[in-house]
């Protein structure tokens, strides 16, 4: 007899829930405090930023100084990885780009994100473009969640009353850092508009929870809160709802496929182990996916049976197609003004203290939609690649006596130089909407599998003229802010052989749209409350069922919907419809 | 969680390790500590693989000593502060070529075109080169725009060489104090201080 052996559960849960990310924490957050009992599949390995995260740790703590060699984002970014995973490979077809970043760890991609929550508007869920896809919900369907999400989490922001960027429930933002405010000036002469920030960082506490403490101003959010004082879905959902005493959370579980019934219902998950390459098999009334646009995309293509013979939840063919991530091209420079500047802490929070949401009409413009603008520099704890550009930036502007000298150098002068230049930074980046399109997809390889013996993804994506367009005209708008704002720009300018410095798709991380939701069962695999058209008791909670992103982060709009799905998941369990 | 609770949550990390690490003189216990703080928030292949790098080496004495005799020369001591070595900075540079290993040959061979320069004009290698005759090939190699295109592969090195030590000095504690950054400590953030405002004449912009 062989020692191979799948090993089966008798226990049937309420749900399972595959992932633990802002999707899947969200619903198991909601489902386990109604009393359900969920069980939890994360790929990754156990992750609570009270022990794990680096917060707080000084740049020589680390051999490689911060830097980025085994973790895309430096040496103390929480993301257990990247858009490279040993063993886990994906293709690309046609010789088209798409970069795919994966975190195996609990709270998933949600322990390193830039905190920055933006709502989509009323103009994101019904585009008045002529040219995208509507939502077959509105922005008012979704309001009361997201109201119900910023209370629970918690976000700072100022009411500006702008009406595609709706206006949450506000907690006190942070002031400007210096170079913010040449920032806003400049920007306001170069006629772009410029607003306090939006992030999931608490900068007041919220009343009756006692596990989470006020932001402490470290602007370390990318390494995890130690006090959880801002939102990751380790800290705000998964370690609370397993508190409630019915979530079972089981990790380095990576799942397979979703196993179905003679009659097409799911009935249970099936996943390997990735420590001991074990072969399991868990059953669930409902199962819930929250794996990432892409992932879980992948399990349903993968769970192919004869009732469902396309992939599981894929009688239109839809899934895995309209894969888009934001666009993404920016500009950096410094201001010579800010040398030899006076020293202080400017730490401030880990995410945006301003931005610049869309702010010009179409009708006036070569592309559709539009673009955001993240703002950055500053002076920051020094990490690996410090000081890379001040041989290059001396060159540039007066030496202390006011005269020109060559670029480089060494000794003594250089080391001033250093000096002189720290903090002077800024950096501008755009943030835009893609256009969902059936022909940037991603399908299994029928020719590839990972070291679990899992078919992987091939993607094919190209990027097409309103991407480009919009691309040239965020350099433009960059450019001219950093005239504006007196700043010399180090970055490279870009011209259209680099489509204006685009970023490939999926380095941005905002994919979404694989498994899109609509009220055509011909055309979409979900309905409006992210259930499966073709098996009742399947749901998707992550960025899969976006018909459409806006320019807006897709996170807090993931947890605004997770969340509407698991109400009316109990609204239902209650009418005994699933 | 209140606002001591907290800064106990994060003193434990922070404000232990600094303790633990400064009281202890001896460098077998300083291994133990860092052993036990590496695990926590790493995933294992990470562990394993800085265990392995630490216990490899990639230059040669003589490198090592020319890199020494590099790096000061890129950042001297000063009135602020230490020297580029006395931040360890050559330490450092030895395990990042291991940690990165696109900078292995051009480090290598930098370091060998260097030596062959000086032979070729002085016969010795950079190390033996009177402090008169070393600088005067590194000003031949430290202005990128002006350099003679014959010292084209001089500049590259010289740049990465100047890279590194940069990277390895202000990531060090004598570092991080000279360039004067002085966060990464719990603080309330209120924004710009009012002389600064006014120095710039910033008091009227607001968000």
């Amino acid at each position: 007899m062989s020692d191979f052996q799948i090993k089966k559960s008798s226990t049937v849960y309420d749900a399972i829930i595959v992932g633990s990310g802002a999707g899947g924490g969200m619903a198991a957050y909601v489902l386990a405090n109604a009393g359900q009992k969920v069980l939890m599949l994360e790929a990754g390995q156990y992750f609570d930023p009270r022990i794990d995260s680096h917060q707080m740790k000084w740049p020589w703590e680390s051999p490689r100084r911060g830097a980025g060699t085994t973790r895309p984002f430096g040496d103390f970014d929480a993301s257990y990885g990247g858009w490279e995973l040993e063993g886990e490979p994906y293709t690309k077809k046609d010789r088209t780009e798409f970069e795919w970043f994966r975190s195996r760890m609990l709270g998933g991609r949600t322990n390193h994100w830039g905190r920055i929550s933006l709502r989509m508007g009323p103009d994101d869920f019904k585009p008045k473009d002529g040219l995208t896809d509507d939502w077959p919900i509105t922005y008012a369907d979704v309001k009361p969640f997201y109201d119900k999400v910023d209370r629970m989490i918690g976000i700072y922001g100022s009411v500006e009353g702008i009406e595609n960027e709706p206006d949450g429930i506000f907690m006190k933002p942070p002031k400007p850092r210096l170079n913010e405010l040449f920032i806003k000036k400049g920007a306001e002469k170069a006629g772009v508009k410029v607003i306090t920030g939006r992030g999931a960082v608490m900068t007041e506490s919220i009343k009756g929870n006692n596990d989470r403490a006020p932001c402490f101003y470290c602007g370390q959010c990318g390494r995890g809160c130690k006090v959880y004082g801002d939102f990751s879905a380790s800290s705000c959902l998964v370690i609370p709802a397993v508190s409630t005493g019915n979530l079972t959370v089981i990790t380095d579980a990576m799942v397979r496929e979703v196993i179905t019934n003679k009659d097409g219902t799911a009935k249970g998950i099936s996943y390997v182990n990735r420590k001991d390459l074990q072969e399991y098999q868990v059953n669930g009334k409902l199962i819930i996916l929250g794996a990432s646009a892409c992932e879980s995309a992948r399990i349903l293509l993968n769970s192919k049976s004869s009732q469902h013979p396309n992939g599981l939840a894929n009688n239109s063919g839809v899934v895995g197609k309209y894969l888009h991530d934001s666009t993404g091209a920016g500009v950096s420079g410094f201001l010579p003004q800010l040398m030899d500047r006076k020293r202080y802490n400017e730490d401030g929070l880990g995410s945006i203290h301003i931005y610049s949401p869309w702010w010009l009409d179409n009708k006036k413009l070569d592309f559709p939609r539009g673009y955001h603008i993240e703002y950055g520099g500053g002076m920051s704890m020094p990490s690996y690649g410090f000081g890379g550009g001040v041989p290059t930036m001396n060159g540039l502007v007066p030496d202390k006596n006011g005269k020109m000298k060559d670029a480089g150098g060494y000794g003594s002068a250089l080391k001033d130089d250093y000096r002189r230049f720290y903090g002077t930074g800024v950096g501008m980046a755009g943030r835009g909407t893609a256009i969902a399109r059936e022909d940037n997809y991603c399908e299994i390889d029928p020719d590839v599998v990972d070291k679990f013996g899992i078919p992987v993804l091939k993607f094919h994506y190209k990027w097409a003229k309103e991407e480009i367009l919009q691309a040239k005209h965020m350099q433009e708008t960059f450019l001219s802010i950093m005239k504006e704002m007196g700043g010399i720009v180090t970055s490279t300018i870009h011209g259209p052989e680099t489509n204006y410095g685009l970023l490939a798709p999926g380095k941005i991380i905002h994919e979404v749209g694989t498994i899109r939701m609509g009220d055509d069962p011909s055309k979409s695999a979900l309905n409006k409350y992210c259930q499966a058209h073709d098996c009742k008791n399947l749901f998707v909670v992550d960025a899969g069922p976006f018909v459409q992103q806006g320019d807006k982060n897709a996170t807090w709009t993931i947890l605004a919907l997770s969340m509407r799905t698991a109400e009316y998941i109990l609204a239902e369990k209650k009418k005994h419809n699933i | 969680m209140n606002r001591r609770d907290s800064l106990k949550a994060i003193g434990l990390t922070a404000l232990s390790t600094t303790l633990l690490v400064g009281a202890c003189k001896d460098s077998a216990e300083k291994e133990v500590v860092s052993t036990a703080e590496s695990t926590a928030g790493r995933e294992p292949w990470e562990t394993e693989r800085d265990q392995k790098l630490k216990n490899e080496t990639f230059f040669n004495k003589h490198e090592m000593a020319t890199i020494t005799v590099l790096v000061d020369i890129i950042i001297p001591k000063d009135e602020i502060s230490g020297s580029a070595t006395d931040a360890k900075v050559p330490e450092f540079i030895e395990f990042i070529v291991k940690d990165m290993p696109d900078h292995q040959v051009p480090m290598r061979g930098g370091l060998k075109w260097l030596d062959i320069q000086c032979f070729n004009r002085f016969e010795k290698p950079f190390i033996e080169a009177s402090a008169q005759e070393r600088i005067s090939i590194i000003d031949e190699i430290a202005y990128p725009n002006k350099a003679k295109p014959e010292m084209r592969a001089g500049v590259s090195f010289f740049n990465r060489m100047r890279s590194l030590t940069a990277s390895g000095f202000y990531t060090s504690e004598i570092g991080v104090r000279d360039i004067g950054y002085v966060g990464n400590t719990p603080n309330q953030w209120a924004g710009v201080p009012d002389d600064i405002l006014k120095h710039y004449g910033m008091q009227d912009i607001k968000v």
